[in-house]
């Protein structure tokens, strides 16, 4: 059985996000160190979605499906905004240069690809999709 | 997200409760851009209460970490939830910012 939340596409809503994917994993007892690492890249790539993809219109909705089927957890955050957003492909930061750049962004998706053990954007009906997935030894 | 600050003598300490994501993280960036910051010789976050922090939140400190060394500004994080830890170890941060156990660690340090 999935659980699904749909959202407007306002920062605001991080919380709610936040609040629901715990509230799923927590009823499957599990460690909080896994369960605050799974939390951390589905609120990256929301937070994504509504600030880059939609520009924080609230007229656009993001809806967020979870699963466990055999020991994996598997997440679908769909937009529902009316823009493709696919992140470029993977590069690790060097944090060193960011610091002496003082720069700001540029660290979730790489946060995103180092805590889920699948990652995978592609569009479906004009619509960008994230696939996220987690083993949960 | 509240982010309270204790000034002293030459230290700032700022007491972070709560989510540090890319919605609260302006609080933070409006205490870290402060003028005043720069006369202190540390500045230290007691995270203590801080139960989750995203990449904005860390990019806030990355973000005014050069301009505080450059004034010979350090800036000590204590009492890190270990989970908090965990995100700044993921990316490699724990090697590139001051982190230790304790308050009084973070005076010394």
């Amino acid at each position: 059985m999935k659980d699904v939340l749909r959202i407007e596409c306002s920062r605001h809503n991080l919380q709610q996000v936040r609040d629901f994917v715990r509230a799923f994993l927590h009823r499957r007892d599990l460690p909080e160190l896994l369960v605050n690492q799974v939390v951390l890249a589905v609120d990256e790539v929301v937070a994504n979605f509504i600030i880059h993809a939609n520009g924080e219109d609230a007229h656009q909705v993001i809806e967020l499906q979870l699963v466990v089927e055999n020991h994996y957890l598997n997440v679908e955050i769909a937009d529902h905004g009316g823009s493709i957003y696919l992140p470029p492909p993977h590069v690790a930061p060097n944090l060193a240069e960011y610091i002496r750049q003082g720069r700001k962004g540029g660290m979730g998706m790489a946060l995103v690809n180092r805590l889920m053990d699948r990652v995978e954007f592609f569009t479906r009906d004009q619509h960008t999709v994230c696939h996220l997935s987690k083993h949960l030894a | 997200m509240k982010v309270t600050a204790h000034p002293s003598a030459d230290s700032l300490l700022l007491v972070l409760d709560g989510e540090l994501d890319a919605s609260s993280a302006v609080l933070l960036d409006s205490e870290l851009v402060k003028p005043g910051l720069l006369d202190y010789r540390k500045v230290l976050i007691d995270c203590a209460k801080l139960s989750y922090i995203s990449s904005a939140g860390l990019g806030v400190f990355i973000s005014h970490l050069q301009r505080l060394q450059d004034h010979n500004v350090k800036l000590v994080f204590f009492n890190m939830q270990e989970k908090v830890f965990n995100v700044f170890e993921i990316l490699g941060l724990d090697s590139l910012m001051t982190i230790v156990p304790t308050q009084a660690e973070a005076t010394a340090a």
